[in-house]
């Protein structure tokens, strides 16, 4: 009976003398090196790192001293620890800590505050704790303060992520979210503030990404960038989800079809001609990559997305490796009756330093603009079976493009607008010339051409996803718009 | 006897002096009055006979046109003088500058009709080693059309021809089916840099 009691004092002894040791999430280290974690362990409420392990990102000795205590040597300077005391001495100045440093399980352990308050003042390089984010970063990499408000803004949701100090900023917009990825070595992300039905998360990843995610009932998504002396700021609008005709109290059904956003317009039929094909490589790119490869691939992209998100029907020119003559890459748009044409191509130069987007709409030349003038005056105005009259303009096949001039630059000026911030643009990133493909197109027509691929940068960009994401998103953008502000109904 | 022998001798020599000019004057005809003769077998200009002409090469970057002043050959008319610049610029550019026409392109015919137009007819090198992208298709052809317009008084417009065939385009993008006409959008808003070429 005495034996049971003996073991529970004893027991209740060990339990009060030894601390209590557990292991948190990992601390991340930033260096020029990389990315890499530093363990640490909650001894007695205080987190504490091993000093063996901090000697793995900043060169120190330990040399226990007769006193217990122990002293840290970097770079010939010495941080002393006297035994049992919550602070040190560093290079000959006291610092206090939260908590002495301690020995356990034959490693020397020093809280987390030991980092920016005593090493980094012998460190030969900047150390810093950004105690929000985990982040212990050690020299001179960009590791900017992101903070990120999500609010109600009209009927719709806004999400702003402020970077400071500002770094460059690229917006990605896909189906489910919009990934705001940052030029710098990681970033200090803190809490989100807000919340919003139209998001479903927002959450920072390594290296320097920031990822919102959309609800399946988001509406369209607009984004901007902006930026002052101090902060790059990121703006992403997200509309109201489209309502039912008739809304009432009842609950959402369980399995909701999918969303089309109602936005088409007066925009039916998009016609999407990807450039060059079969014997026609097009331009070759610095790793081989061929014009004729990309064309194809962003046009079968864009094909999905404008008719998943907009319900447009649209129409290529060609869907596999075959030259295609441009009249009839013509004929397929007109007799689609296309409401807008978009063709694809890459550029060449012969400075592989050359980059940057280009938007073309077709530039009259005398003989257009007189057609052009004509077009209206030699209108017919026919009897038709039933009564009335229907007019017909007549205009030359070959110079059908006359009539939709106006249009093209506007759909030109809109793509160039939603590439802004997203893709770069050449110095005039709209330009009219007289371009074979659109001559004869009875519909607002342009001609992207999407980046050099003579440049390494721009190839690598055209044939990786992400590169490919991003234009896609930028042509839905300008077809949305141009859609949205289409009257309805065409007249063909 | 003798007398009548050398009569004889005298107008041998004289009929096969009158002979070997013909032939002479005929090659000398036949070789410059050829339109279809290729470059590189023309013969050399006269070494004092020249005029300034502005070309229009691509500027360092390749993104822009830059006109340049060239010594080209004299020649005699609009037509033969309008052969002997497009010929300089088929050539090789000065540096800096950086050719924004196919190496190897020549060319096979050059005439001016009465209203005005020129008539540029190249091989098709033009086409088949031209390196593609609208952009790159522009400084071609408008490297062609702006020196032909600047140059020569009266043109206005200018008609590419392949081969002696009309095209479609150089490289699939730019529409020459039609006489095109000067387009400065191209050219780098400068003055004219000093001669380059002697």
């Amino acid at each position: 009976m005495r034996v049971p009691a003996a073991t529970a004092v004893l027991l209740a002894l060990l339990l009060t003398s030894l601390p209590l040791a557990q292991s948190p999430a990992p601390i991340g280290v930033v260096s020029a090196a990389g990315r890499r974690v530093l363990s640490t362990v909650i001894v007695n409420d205080q987190e504490y790192v091993a000093l063996d392990d901090v000697a793995a990102f900043v060169p120190l000795t330990i040399r226990e001293d007769r006193q217990g205590g122990v002293s840290v040597i970097v770079r010939g300077k010495s941080i002393v620890a006297p035994r049992d005391r919550a602070l040190v001495s560093v290079d000959g100045r006291v610092v206090a800590l939260p908590a002495p440093l301690t020995r356990m399980g034959g490693r020397w352990l020093a809280p987390v505050d030991f980092l920016p308050r005593a090493l980094a003042l012998v460190a030969d390089s900047r150390i810093e704790y950004r105690r929000g984010s985990r982040l212990l970063v050690i020299g001179t990499v960009r590791v900017p303060r992101v903070t990120t408000r999500v609010e109600p803004a009209g009927t719709g949701t806004r999400v702003t992520v402020e970077v400071a100090p500002p770094t460059g900023v690229m917006t990605i917009t896909d189906a489910d979210r919009v990934v705001v990825r940052l030029d710098a070595d990681a970033i200090d992300f803190a809490p989100v503030t807000g919340t919003s039905p139209a998001i479903t998360q927002v959450r920072g990843d390594a290296p320097a990404t920031v990822t919102i995610g959309l609800a399946p009932s988001a509406g369209d998504v607009r984004a901007s960038t902006s930026n002052t002396d101090t902060t790059a700021r990121v703006v992403i609008d997200i509309t109201a989800p489209a309502q039912a005709p008739e809304s009432s109290a009842a609950p959402p059904p369980a399995a909701a079809p999918p969303v089309l956003t109602p936005s088409k317009g007066g925009v039916q039929t998009v016609v999407l001609d990807p450039g060059h094909g079969g014997d026609d490589s097009g331009v070759r790119g610095a790793g081989g990559t061929l014009e004729k490869q990309v064309t194809l691939e962003v046009a079968r992209r864009l094909k999905t997305v404008l008719e998943a998100r907009m319900g447009v029907r649209v129409v290529l020119t060609r869907d596999d490796d075959r030259l295609v003559a441009p009249d009839e890459r013509t004929a397929t748009a007109n007799n689609a009756k296309g409401d807008l044409f978009v063709s694809l191509h890459m550029s060449s130069s012969p400075a592989p330093a050359t980059t940057g987007a280009t938007v073309y709409f077709m530039r009259l030349d005398r003989e257009g603009e007189e057609t052009r003038r004509e077009a209206g005056a030699q209108a017919l105005s026919l009897p038709v079976l039933g009564g009335g009259t229907r007019v017909i303009e007549t205009i030359r096949w070959d110079l059908a493009q006359a009539r939709h001039v106006d249009d093209s630059g506007r759909l030109a000026n809109l793509l160039a607008a939603a590439l802004e911030g997203h893709v770069p643009t050449m110095p005039q990133p709209v330009q009219s010339a007289p371009l074979r493909v659109l001559a004869g197109l009875n519909m607002p027509a342009v001609l992207f051409e999407m980046g050099y691929l003579t440049n390494p940068g721009q190839e690598k960009s055209a044939t990786g996803d992400e590169g490919r994401t991003v234009l896609v998103q930028a042509i839905y953008d300008a077809v949305n718009r141009f859609a949205l502000a289409a009257p309805a109904g065409r007249q063909p | 006897m003798k007398r009548t022998l050398l009569f004889g001798l005298a107008g041998f020599t004289a009929l096969a002096l009158l002979a070997w000019g013909v032939n002479v004057g005929l090659q000398y005809l036949a070789r410059t009055e050829s339109p279809d003769a290729p470059v590189a077998a023309a013969p050399p200009p006269a070494p004092t006979a020249h005029i300034t002409a502005t070309l229009f090469y691509g500027a360092r970057e390749g993104l822009l046109l830059q006109p340049v002043r060239v010594e080209v050959p004299l020649a005699e008319g609009a037509v033969a003088q309008g052969r002997q610049i497009v010929r300089a610029l088929l050539q090789p550019p000065p540096a800096p500058y950086v050719s924004v026409i196919p190496a190897g392109t020549t060319l096979k015919a050059f005439y001016v009709t009465s209203n005005g137009d020129a008539f540029v007819d190249l091989s098709s090198d033009i086409t088949a080693k031209h390196p593609g992208g609208t952009h790159a298709e522009l400084l071609t052809v408008y490297a062609i059309v702006n020196t032909i317009t600047t140059n020569l008084q009266g043109v206005q417009r200018v008609q590419l021809l392949v081969d002696g065939h009309e095209a479609d385009s150089v490289a699939g993008h730019v529409d020459v089916r039609r006489p095109l006409e000067r387009d400065l959008a191209l050219v780098r808003q400068e003055p004219p840099s000093s001669p380059a070429v002697q």
